[in-house]
């Protein structure tokens, strides 16, 4: 059949199975059959109608299949717990909120199933041996393995890595979204309910993004950068990225169940007694967390065992160290988002009174837990983002890195010291006053790794023989915007300032400083520079140029304005403010930043996602690093490096005559 | 698997280092575990602070030696597949996942109905019954996974899948199974042992 007919024809089966399946789903739970509110119906109907034309354009995407199998695991989810109802004879039978709790379970156990990341395992617990899988599906086009279960590192990297941008633009979309609305004073087009709605799916989309994008930095890079040929459980690692997609879905699910009103930090007990989105939004942040937990374990395995031969621990590409680094925060702290959470859903389901003060429950644990992770993973989406930094650096000031070993540890001081700082968040909770000076002071320590960064890139930079392309823009945009963040942190360390700038747009201006300037740069820096690496095509230089323009200028505009309107005395979280504050005109100028922003991003994607099918061959080492990976042909071959090589020197070398980083065994020499 | 589908990648990793990779990744695996269990355990002292519920002694104590046994069967079981003793590997593990199976009605099936933090009238928790439920369920969740892990290997090692040079799959069930019993060492004494017992006894 034609790819015309298939598409119709999987398009006209999805949407009439979808509408049957809601018909039907009703009759059995006891309802009338149609419904005064037509909406339900029509947007299952329409998701079963893309499931079909996904279908219809490739019947093998495992996406497809995981699609299905997740609206299957949600129906039978329902009707169990309806059934379990019925037979224990509680009334109603039909409660909403348990049977969409199992169905997101069941639902997301079903994506995985369908899309074939557990076949493997599965076999395995019938003694039966599995081979690796290497290259696409046989007799498939090659496109098809970006859609499925695929165990090769770089395929996985780069759907991390596009997940990750589809994400950063519905997150970005739900901002410009609630931004729109706070341009003038008063409601203008949004409720108050939706207004905090999106607020808070902007916040935890955005983490879904970044641990997305530094998941693909990571799987894409750090097997390439040892001389490892992919990452220890290639499995796992598809496990890896596909466990995170029905957490993605479950997160955006939410819209349409009541949304929810908690901001992306959930906090208990509003979160306790919030609309059914509640459950949606955290049922899919834990699904999400196995994607961090198992991704760390992987990595961190990766790198304690599959480093080239000569490449001790010292010799390792920064990048790496930054890897690690953010893999234990993962592996570690994101149990106790997980636990936060599940204490919640526990809560709302079977009123276990962990939060509820009449209960003896205490609203602070929540707090706790909830911070115990959510402050380390700030430094989960930074530590990545400043490895590139300093992965770049030396490469565009021809220089070696100015104190690597410092460098190294300072990750791993800032990992660790991040455990030590989470209840900063909680000095105006109403927590135990005594806790709040030595909390103060462990914050304040962590300018201390953080500034032993600073003055290395200084240090590099220093009569270096810089070069301006478009990813070294982005770095050094990344390092001064990355100083804003880290400058205005310690007034929100010191207590008696943070009293007065908590919950203020103070904290809003500072803490998008700290993200900008920590992932979203170098976040780009990195796309613009492994691009050519990726696809084994080249960028477009000036469209580059000007993505990375607006979003500089559109930035510092938006976070500068956003501290100034703070320190005015406008409260984050608002849906509207009195114009006799005078930031009415802050905010115009908040919003036209932000779409600035918006817009830029926009260009810089449609860049890459052109050049990627129509730009020049690039070069086979475009910026002259001597970092293995650019010793290998573009695209990078199936099997990385046929041949291992072997450490001989030190890493970032650059301009020292006669050095060398990485001798392949065939070839005598090269010079760096 | 034949000699055409084994690819240049499968044979660059030899068994040995193979098993050294999954015994990094297992451990790996197993620190996050514990900072699972950590958090439970904080939450525990947070919330009842230096008192507990009054819970049946007697059935705590045996559930308690029921899985440290357990643990020594396990132990019994590994030892022996690292041997070739294919006959004391499954009398031991069949054994372990028997007190597995006999913890888990004590707990789930003895523990959880006679406890007493009955819900109110509106079909809420209080503070010790949400924790002791949690507590214990969280754990017994884990043991339910150990047994079906120990099941799954136990079946395998029936059909002569395991052997001297080939017992990882024994080796991982095994000390997945050690941690869940460690984890309830610390569970004990906690729910059991620790704080004044405050509200109605048996």
């Amino acid at each position: 059949m034609k790819l015309g007919g298939r598409l119709l024809l999987g398009l006209i089966i999805g949407v009439v199975a979808g509408a049957v399946l809601y018909t039907v789903m009703r009759i059995i739970l006891g309802m009338p059959a149609w419904a005064a509110n037509p909406w339900p119906m029509v947007a299952l109907a329409l998701t079963t109608g893309s499931i079909g034309l996904l279908w219809g354009i490739e019947p093998s995407l495992g996406l497809a299949r995981g699609l299905m199998g997740m609206v299957a695991g949600f129906v039978v989810g329902l009707l169990v717990t309806y059934v379990i109802r019925l037979v224990l004879g509680m009334d109603p039978a039909w409660k909403p909120e348990p049977a969409w709790v199992v169905g997101a379970v069941l639902g997301s156990l079903g994506f995985l199933l369908g899309v074939g990341v557990m076949t493997d395992w599965l076999r395995w617990t019938r003694g039966e041996k599995t081979p690796e899988q290497h290259g696409p599906p046989k007799g498939k086009p090659a496109w098809v393995r970006y859609f499925g279960a695929d165990q090769n590192h770089k395929v996985i990297g780069v759907q991390y890595t596009v997940t990750g941008i589809l994400l950063l633009g519905a997150a970005g979309t739900f901002a410009m979204i609630f931004r729109t609305e706070l341009t003038n004073p008063g409601m203008d087009f949004l409720s108050a309910d939706l207004f905090n709605t999106f607020i808070s799916i902007h916040g935890i989309v955005m983490i879904a993004s970044i641990l997305m994008g530094i998941g693909g930095l990571m799987n894409y890079l750090v097997p390439l950068m040892l001389g490892a040929n992919d990452m220890a459980f290639p499995r796992l690692n598809s496990f890896g990225f596909w466990v995170a997609v029905p957490g993605a879905i479950l997160i955006l699910m939410a819209l349409f169940f009541g949304g929810w009103n908690t901001g992306w930090t959930g906090y208990a007990p509003l979160s306790v007694r919030g609309p059914l989105g509640i459950d949606f939004f955290m049922i899919g942040v834990f699904i999400f967390g196995f994607s961090s937990i198992l991704g760390a374990v992987n990595l961190i395995t990766t790198v304690l065992t599959m480093r080239a031969p000569g490449m001790s621990m010292f010799r390792m590409p920064i990048f790496v160290w930054a890897a690690l680094a953010t893999s234990l925060i993962q592996l570690t702290g994101t149990q106790f988002i997980g636990l936060s959470f599940l204490m919640v859903v526990l809560e709302r389901l079977f009123h276990m009174g962990f939060y509820e003060p009449s209960l003896g429950g205490k609203v602070l644990l929540f707090q706790h837990l909830f911070w115990f992770y959510s402050h380390p993973a700030v430094y989960i989406f930074i530590l990545p983002g400043l490895g590139i930094i300093s992965e770049l650096l030396p490469v565009f000031a021809r220089k070696p890195l100015f104190g690597y070993k410092w460098i190294a540890l300072s990750s791993m001081a800032i990992a660790i010291l991040g455990f030590l700082v989470w209840a900063h968040h909680m000095f105006t909770s109403g927590m135990s006053a005594s806790l709040r000076v030595p909390f103060m002071y462990s914050t304040m320590l962590v300018a201390v790794p953080t500034g032993v960064k600073f003055f290395s890139w200084l240090g590099t930079m220093w009569r270096g023989k810089l070069s301006f392309p478009t990813p070294m823009l982005f770095v050094l945009t990344s390092i001064a915007v990355f100083l804003i963040g880290g400058l205005t942190g310690p007034p929100l360390a010191t207590v008696p300032t943070d009293l007065h700038l908590h919950d203020s747009y103070y904290v809003v201006g500072h803490f998008h400083a700290t993200m900008f300037g920590g992932f979203v740069f170098p976040f780009f820096a990195a796309l613009y520079f492994w691009f050519p690496k990726i696809t084994g095509r080249m960028y477009n230089e000036r469209l580059g140029k000007i993505h990375w323009f607006f979003q500089t200028v559109g930035f510092y505009t938006m976070s500068l304005y956003m501290m100034r309107a703070g320190l005015l005395g406008m409260r984050r979280r608002l849906v509207d403010y009195d114009p006799a504050l005078g930031v009415a005109g802050f905010h115009h100028v908040i919003t036209m930043a932000g779409w600035l922003i918006f817009l830029s991003v926009v260009v810089g994607v449609l860049n890459l996602a052109w050049s990627a099918r129509r730009g020049p061959v690039a070069a086979l080492n475009p910026w002259e690093s001597r970092s293995p990976e650019w010793l290998l042909p573009s695209p990078v071959p199936e099997h990385n490096y046929e041949e291992p090589f072997e450490v001989v020197g030190e890493p970032y070398d650059y301009g020292i005559p006669d050095s060398v980083y990485v001798r392949m065994h065939s070839e005598p020499a090269r010079a760096g | 698997m034949t000699a055409t589908t084994q690819t240049h990648h499968q044979e660059a990793i030899s068994p040995a280092r193979r098993l050294v990779m999954n015994r990094v990744g297992l451990w790996m695996f197993i620190i996050s575990e514990t900072f699972l269990f950590s958090g439970i355990l904080v939450s525990r002292f947070y919330l009842w602070g230096g008192t507990r519920p009054h819970l049946n002694q007697l059935l705590g104590m045996s559930v308690t030696l029921i899985l440290v046994t357990s643990s020594f069967f396990a132990n019994r079981a590994e030892v022996a597949i690292k041997y070739g003793d294919r006959k004391v590997f499954l009398r031991s593990i069949l054994m372990t996942i028997l007190l597995g199976l006999l913890f888990l009605v004590g707990v789930v099936g003895m523990e959880w109905p006679s406890a007493p933090v009955k819900p109110t009238m509106d079909g809420e928790f209080n503070v010790y019954g949400a924790v002791l439920f949690f507590m214990t369920g969280m754990h017994a969740f884990h043991v339910l996974t150990g047994v079906v892990l120990l099941a799954i290997v136990a079946r395998l090692g029936a059909r002569g899948h395991f052997h001297a040079e080939h017992f990882w799959g024994v080796e991982a069930a095994v000390i997945y199974w050690h941690f869940v019993d460690v984890v309830w060492v610390f569970f004990y004494p906690a729910l059991y042992l620790m704080g004044t017992a405050v509200g109605p006894g048996h």
